[in-house]
């Protein structure tokens, strides 16, 4: 399998920057850029990264089902991120959820028809001080209201 | 001598190791810590929390497992609060196991079943519907029942740590997060079962036993592993007759809690359709059942035609057979028939290296040298596949102690993973290997060395006396391949030497012939082929010799016979075998299999018949005579008779060194083949992985 060559560099910075023996602790940045690169983390991207590092495909399957923003499946162009947890619970976070459910007709880790949006719950992002937060793919939302949310959606909808 | 720190628990005082685990000292005071997930000799895992005990000055209650003492430590396990935190942990580990302990496997053997009966609650608050996974099945041999597992991990550190395969993990997180297989739906691993064994409860079971009985309708026999010449103890669950499981919980003998594929699942030959059940007689041309009665006067009638005339006749004996029944075979061959024809497939040069050694008593390595060595060096032989007890003890003895493993074999092998050194050495070439190592190795303060059928003849001495040169101890196990291996050529089944490895001439007597000299003999008379198959790959020159087989499967050689006995497999009977660092250890029958005889009864009855007198046939008395009469042999009989094992030393100065070419080759069996017994085992040869490959390790990476 082959990656960007921006994507190959950072693969052969990072395997410098661990003790030798300890390559294994690329694991799950290496899982991620290439997430980004890819848009999902492929069968073909596990026995990749499980040949790159010399472990099994059980030990990066351990890795993946231990963190949730590795995803086996494609996920939209923009990845709806809606906290749900204390600080942005008290302030809406659960009706804004709902919200983005029923203005992008789909629920928790789907997938719109169109592959533009997907959509999940997360747990805290460390943006408790502005609740209710989003992320969509890296990009943080402040104070985000149903309103602010369906803005934020029609104008990516525009950008195709 | 460690330093030691003064600690107070349940308001005694305790001197304990610095930095010892408190669970341990609480043990060796007899303080029970009830644990899940802690497991002597694997990494702390820390992760069930049933462990958990209050010190003082900590503000939480502290893991036992993972707690080491320290100077003026105060430690209370028994108070109020620890025993709600119990009830608690159980709680828990119960809100969504199935308890259907009526009819599951562990039922009874259940460590959470007894914890829960100890330091449970007795009812619980969870009213919700228990969350279900239907049962997987991940290979013939392992089942998996999730919601049964307590996630203690056992089973993947055992697998990863003690057997070096790393077949198990864990996915997904939280309440949904599962023990799983190698490659998604399946296993693909050694099949060994240690995760079975090791887990604590019955989530993870073997497709030979599951479902088939309660544990306590078994009888349990403590016996030897009848497939590797590593010489395992194993546990014996029999049931109306039949072997349903095998294992080592009691971890006694010399191989603790370690079992492999074929010791484990491998006994199913006993009970095989296919088991000869009758004795045969070759009657116009074709072998039809007769009495046991017939048969043995046959046999007897037709040795003392043949003696009187002075015919010949030849014997090929067993690699499986006990000491007992090798050392009366021979002693009917030479004292009853005056004859040294006598020899059986040997697979590696014990008699060079006890030449070599030339009467040192201390230089036999036994199978806890090897977990206790600091360095050690194997040469030729895929130790994994073709000795699993002693690569098991070599990777333990890194994990633990750090020794340091050096290896020079002809293809990748596992020991690669730890070795320090790992040489490629095309057969032939591997004592130039192992002179390069000379600088390292004289370095290390002590050296086992492990040797295969490679290493034979003239390539032992060099070895030996690189051995001599480095400066340092030096021990030394040749590598063989069958459970009696190290008994057949110790009680003297050879031309060329008695038990005991005296010399013939001793005896006032002649070599006889080897193997082949017997079955290239166009006017042998008789050939009496014991447990051993010779006709499988070669031809019997004697067109009209009369040729007796004791088997217990008709293979190739069976077929040829004018008799046959059916012959009780080594789980039938009592006796003694010897492993292959010369440990003895003893046989216990566990069952009785329909029309099959010990071979020493058969070797009894017939010299009874044919009027010698060899002494009685019982096997206590033919050892007492092994301990007499075969130097070396003189083992301690309370070690054996209470399961242990005495290694036997026969080394009392040089062996002359045999003038005949005799060929030594090992059968080259994999972990997952063994012989004639491994062809009728249908649970070796069910699995993915038969029969398997030597020196294909790291090829299977997935
Ligand atoms: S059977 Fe043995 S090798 Fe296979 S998963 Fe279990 S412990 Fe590992
Ligand atoms: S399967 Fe058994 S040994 Fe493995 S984690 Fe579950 S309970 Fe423990
Ligand atoms: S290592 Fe050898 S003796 Fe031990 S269980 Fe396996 S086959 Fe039997
Ligand atoms: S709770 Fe939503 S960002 Fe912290
Ligand atoms: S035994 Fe201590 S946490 Fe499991």
């Amino acid at each position: 399998m082959t990656f960007s060559a921006e994507l190959e560099a950072r693969f052969a910075k990072m395997m410098q920057s661990y003790p030798p023996g300890r390559e294994r602790s690329a694991l799950v940045p290496m899982l991620l850029y290439a997430q980004d690169e890819i848009g999902h983390v492929s069968e073909a991207l596990i026995l990749e990264v499980a040949a790159r590092l010399n472990i099994s495909r059980l030990d990066v399957d351990e890795v993946i089902g231990y963190y949730s923003m590795l995803h086996k499946r494609p996920l939209g162009k923009y990845h709806v991120q809606v906290c749900t947890n204390i600080s942005c619970l008290l302030a809406g976070g659960e009706q804004l959820l709902e919200h983005a459910k029923k203005s992008l007709g789909i629920g928790h880790k789907e997938v719109t028809p169109d592959g533009q949006f997907s959509l999940e719950e997360v747990e805290c992002m460390g943006a408790c001080c502005w609740a209710p937060a989003l992320e969509i793919n890296y990009d943080f939302h402040h104070f985000v209201t149903p309103e602010k949310l369906d803005q934020l959606i029609a104008s990516l909808e525009k950008v195709q | 001598m460690a330093e030691l720190v003064t600690l107070t628990i349940d308001g005694a005082q305790v001197q304990a190791e610095k930095g010892a685990l408190l669970i341990d000292v609480c043990k060796a005071r007899g303080i029970e810590i009830p644990a899940f997930c802690y497991y002597e000799g694997l990494a702390l895992q820390a992760a069930c929390r049933m462990c958990l005990v209050e010190v003082e000055k900590m503000p939480k209650l502290q893991p036992g497992c993972t707690l080491p003492v320290a100077e003026g430590m105060v430690v209370k396990t028994d108070t109020p609060v620890i025993h709600e935190a119990r009830k608690s942990m159980l709680e828990f580990l119960l809100a969504n196991h199935p308890l259907d302990c009526p009819v599951c496997d562990k039922g009874g053997e259940c460590e959470l079943q007894d914890m829960t009966f100890r330091y449970g609650l007795g009812e619980s608050r969870f009213l919700e519907n228990k969350h279900h996974v239907d049962e997987q099945q991940w290979s013939p041999v392992v089942f998996f029942d999730r919601p049964r597992c307590i996630l203690c991990y056992r089973c993947v550190r055992i697998c990863d740590e003690g057997v070096g395969v790393d077949a198990l993990g864990v996915v997904q997180r939280g309440v949904v997060s599962a023990i799983a297989p190698s490659h998604g739906d399946h296993l693909e691993c050694d099949e060994c079962g240690m995760c079975i064994d090791i887990c604590p409860v019955g989530a993870l079971t073997s497709g030979m036993y599951r479902y088939k009985t309660r544990p306590w309708e078994m009888n349990h026999v403590g016996t030897i592993c009848t497939h590797c010449s590593n010489g395992c103890k194993t546990t014996l669950g029999v049931r109306g007759g039949q072997v349903i499981r095998a294992n080592n919980r009691d971890h006694s003998g010399i191989n603790g809690e370690f079992l492999c594929v074929k010791g484990r699942f491998g006994w199913d030959f006993v009970n095989s359709t296919e088991r000869a059940q009758s004795p045969m007689l070759r009657t116009n041309g074709r072998l039809e059942p007769v009495s046991w009665s017939r048969a043995l006067m046959t046999v007897a009638r037709k040795l003392n035609e043949v003696k009187q005339r002075g015919g010949r006749v030849g014997f090929i004996a067993s690699n499986h057979t006990s000491n007992e029944e090798n050392y009366y075979l021979q002693k009917l061959a030479r004292q009853g028939l005056r004859s040294n024809n006598i020899d059986h497939h040997r697979t590696g040069d014990v008699v060079t290296l006890i030449d070599a050694l030339a009467g040192r008593t201390d230089a036999l390595a036994t199978v806890a040298d090897l977990y206790a060595a600091k360095a050690s060096l194997v040469i030729a032989s895929d130790l994994a596949q073709q000795q699993p007890l002693l690569h098991f003890q070599l990777r333990a003895n890194w994990r633990h102690h750090r020794s340091r493993t050096y290896v020079v074999t002809p293809g990748p092998v596992r020991e690669r993973k730890f070795a320090v050194k790992s040489l490629h050495a095309e057969p032939g070439r591997e004592l130039d290997a192992v002179e390069s190592l000379r600088d390292d190795l004289s370095k290390e303060p002590e050296l086992v060395i492990l040797f295969g059928d490679a290493i034979q003849g003239d390539a032992v001495r060099r070895l030996v006396a690189f051995g001599d040169s480095l400066g340092i101890p030096v021990k030394y196990v040749c590598l063989l391949d069958y459970s009696n291996s190290r008994g057949a050529i110790d009680m003297g089944l050879a031309p060329g030497l008695l038990p005991g490895y005296r010399p013939v001439a001793e005896a006032g007597l002649e070599p006889g012939m080897t193997i082949a000299e017997m079955l290239a003999d166009a006017s042998l008379d008789v050939l009496w082929v014991v447990g051993a198959n010779p006709l499988r790959n070669a031809r019997l020159a004697a067109e009209n010799a009369f040729v007796v087989v004791n088997e217990m499967f008709l293979a190739e050689t069976a077929q040829r016979a004018d008799v046959i006995f059916p012959a009780a497999s080594a789980y039938e009977k009592e006796g003694t075998v010897t492993n292959v660092c010369g440990e003895v250890q003893s046989l216990k029958k566990a069952l009785k299999v329909m029309g099959a005889k010990t071979d020493l009864e058969i070797f009894g009855l017939v010299a009874a018949e044919m009027g010698i007198d060899l002494g009685p046939f019982q096997p206590g008395a033919v050892f007492e005579e092994i301990r007499r009469e075969v130097r070396g042999y003189n083992v301690s009989l309370p070690v054996i008779a209470t399961g242990g094992a005495a290694q036997s030393v026969p080394l009392n100065g040089r062996v002359p060194a045999l003038t005949r070419a005799e060929l030594i080759q090992s059968a080259r069996d994999t972990l997952f083949t063994s012989g004639t017994l491994g062809r009728y085992s249908k649970n070796l040869t069910s699995v993915l992985e038969h029969p398997g490959k030597l020196y294909a390790s790291g090829i299977e990476t997935p």
